[in-house]
């Protein structure tokens, strides 16, 4: 994005748009967190994915969590094989996010989340 | 058995029981690894790619689930459960029907790379969750985890996934299945990630490899834990009955040995071998030139022993079985009605074809299938080429005692090449061979006859001699080949030294005859005139006699005379007439 890119001055606005798209206030972003059972890193995880979500989706998230101890079957429908693993369901496309998300820089970019702060 | 500590399992293993074993249900592999794999443990697969992997362990599935009562989890990282069930539907194995009966549970595990990030700390508990559901939806007593080695790909964490790994194969242990693994072969190790580190009960080795163009799978046992296994290479066969490893068991001699005699076909051949035959069970190599007549004898013998009733397997290296039997009719046999009586049976193949692993494998196949009592093969030299010298001899040596051990009579037929070293090709698998019949060309006077002599023939008394072989619309004949001062004549020399010999003996005889006719004559003559001799001297008899009889008639009658003169003159007694008489 820092490329200056005088040629192509539309380039960088599509792109622009499509990020505020994923990003629009009135889209709802749907995650589902996989753990089993109360381990201390589904904890972990699921209090990190919280810090981020209230820190750059305030108001629009939607939290599942779902405890294959619980549900094992469920496992086969996302291709759950690491735990925890967070599923972006909504927006599109399909995002995958292994670990426990302590890494938060890393977790926005996996959830192609441009952080609050940026913006 | 889990109760046990491992120093009492390992002493128990050594004495009389092996470890508990979980039925491949593949031939020969149930062979080599002594009943299969380890029950309740870990077996590793490796292999390159397209070696037999996946269908190793899909049959270890099925055949659990279909034939000892144990169903299976399939947990496949490379291809989708679809995909999977039509790639081994044309082996036979319906996974869907299997899938509904609950017998076997298929589970695709998709690892796409591009669409995971990693942040932080994570374990593969996922997995195992879906491994023991799956494992407990139908109760599975074996799971495949093909090909596993697909989580390197898709997670970046090596750390993290080696210890789960650890961790996975101490859970499939702990859950008491046997489960098998699947590896990608890699550089200079057994498998690309070091999964052997892991698995280290029983590790089966895949190997696919071009030889000449040729191609040969070959399966190692690499190791087993607590159990006395075959070490070799043994090749394997895919095909449409599925996976089967060449059950090469021992280079043992202890077959059971027939006192049974079985005719050649060819009446004067078993006057030559002792004046029965060979025995059952034996193995006869037919070995000669171009253009002998081997095809020809060895058809001879197939169609002897379907005359009595016996199962004959032909496996022809040149001919095409119409070709054979179009060939046959020309020397009178009949070897299609055999043929379609379902006794006789021909696999034609040219020996390029396959490896020479691969033929065995075949000829075991086929023979386990058809169980005959008589194998041909023609010609064996062919199969010879298909390997490397050496390779070939211990292929011959194990399909001549395979089939010992199975009491079928085997006719080996084997192409000489011309020149000095006649019987140098057939050396090394001459010492393997009980019979030997030796076929030859012999140039003679402008033409090529073939003769046949026995060059060895084990445990009977047989001719020495060369007998001229023909073949006529009526079969093989052999003829006693001409020996005279010459030397050994064979065909129109033999016919023409024959003429020759019969026409000096017509002379001969003409003039014994005349002889023979002249001293007739003679005797005859001679007789004739023993005849008249006799003849004139009766005559002289009679004449002598009726000459005497006259004399005494005119004695007496002259003596009557006397008397009556002396009467009338008076004269003496009697005495005086007396005494004159005898003056007389």
């Amino acid at each position: 994005m820092k490329k200056p890119a005088k040629s192509a001055e539309s380039q960088p606005h599509s792109l622009q748009e499509i990020a505020d798209s994923g990003a629009q206030p009135s889209e709802v972003w749907e995650l589902r967190l996989y753990i089993a059972g109360q381990t201390p890193r589904s904890v972990a995880a699921f209090a990190n994915l919280k810090k981020i979500c209230e820190e750059n989706l305030q108001g629009r998230y939607n939290i599942e969590v779902v405890d294959l101890v619980k549900h094992p079957q469920l496992a086969a429908g996302d291709q759950i094989l690491a735990i925890p693993t967070l599923v972006r369901k909504l927006p599109q496309p399909l995002r995958k996010i292994v670990g426990d998300l302590r890494d938060t820089e890393r977790a926005l970019v996996g959830l192609q989340l441009r952080p609050a702060s940026s913006e | 058995m889990k109760a046990a500590t491992p120093k009492a399992l390992a002493k128990k293993n050594t004495s009389v029981t092996s470890l508990p074993k979980a039925p491949t249900g593949i031939q020969g592999l149930d062979e080599i690894t002594g009943g299969g794999f380890p029950r309740g443990r870990p077996t590793l697969i490796c292999g390159s790619a397209g070696a037999g992997k996946t269908l190793l362990s899909m049959e270890f599935l099925v055949s659990g689930a279909m034939k000892y009562d144990e169903p299976g989890v399939f947990m496949a990282f490379e291809e989708t459960a679809a995909e999977l069930a039509q790639n081994v539907r044309s082996l036979g194995f319906d996974l869907d029907e299997l899938a509904a009966q609950k017998k076997i549970a298929v589970d695709y595990v998709r690892i796409e790379r591009s669409e995971i990030d990693e942040t932080g700390d994570y374990d593969l508990e996922g997995l195992f969750i879906r491994l023991g559901a799956a494992i407990d939806s139908i109760g599975a007593k074996r799971v495949v985890l093909d090909t596993i080695e697909n989580l390197f790909a898709g997670l970046q964490n090596e750390g993290i996934l080696r210890a789960e790994l650890r961790r996975l194969f101490r859970w499939l242990k702990d859950r008491g299945v046997s489960a098998v693994i699947t590896a990608e072969r890699g550089e200079g190790a057994l498998t690309r990630h070091g999964l052997e580190e892991y698995v280290s009960d029983c590790v089966i080795l895949l190997d696919h490899r071009v030889i000449d163009q040729v191609s040969t799978r070959r399966l190692r046992i690499v190791k087993y834990r607590g159990t006395a296994h075959g070490t070799n290479e043994y090749p394997f066969l895919i095909d449409e009955g599925g996976f089967s490893v060449l059950p090469v068991t021992s280079l043992g001699l202890q077959h059971e040995v027939s006192e049974e005699r079985v005719s050649s076909g060819v009446p004067r051949l078993d006057t030559m071998l002792g004046g029965e035959g060979f025995y059952r069970g034996t193995t006869i190599l037919v070995s000669g030139t171009a253009g002998t007549g081997k095809t020809s004898l060895s058809a001879h013998f197939v169609d002897a022993a379907c005359r009595r009733g016996e199962r004959c397997l032909y496996f022809s290296f040149e001919e095409s079985p119409g070709q054979l039997i179009r060939n046959m009719r020309s020397i009178g046999l009949n070897l299609e009605q055999w043929s379609k009586k379902g006794l006789l049976k021909f696999h034609s193949s040219r020996a390029m074809f396959y490896g020479l692993e691969m033929h065995l494998a075949i000829i075991h196949k086929i023979v386990n299938e058809f169980d005959p009592q008589v194998v041909v093969l023609d010609p064996v030299g062919s199969l010879v080429q298909a390997g490397t010298g050496r390779d070939a001899h211990i292929m011959l040596i194990r399909l001549i005692d395979f089939l010992k051990q199975r009491g079928i009579t085997a006719f080996l037929t084997n192409l000489t090449s011309g020149g000095e070293a006649l019987e140098r090709t057939d050396v090394e698998i001459s010492s393997i061979v009980d019979t030997w019949l030796f076929m030859r060309d012999i140039e003679l006077g402008g033409e090529r006859n073939r003769a046949l002599y026995v060059l060895k023939s084990r445990g009977m008394a047989h001719s020495n001699q060369l007998r001229e072989f023909l073949l006529t619309p009526q079969g093989v004949d052999l003829l006693d080949v001409y020996v005279g001062p010459d030397g050994v004549l064979t065909g129109s020399s033999r016919l023409s030294q024959e003429a020759r010999e019969k026409a000096a003996a017509m002379v001969r005889k003409q003039e014994a005859d005349l002889r023979e006719r002249d001293r007739e004559r003679k005797r005859e003559a001679l007789e004739a005139r023993i005849v008249s001799m006799r003849k004139e001297f009766e005559i002289e008899e009679e004449e002598a006699a009726s000459s005497g009889k006259l004399e005494v008639a005119r004695e007496k009658s002259v003596e009557e005379n006397r008397a009556v003169m002396a009467r009338s003159r008076k004269a003496d007694t009697d005495d005086g007439i007396t005494r004159s008489r005898k003056r007389n």
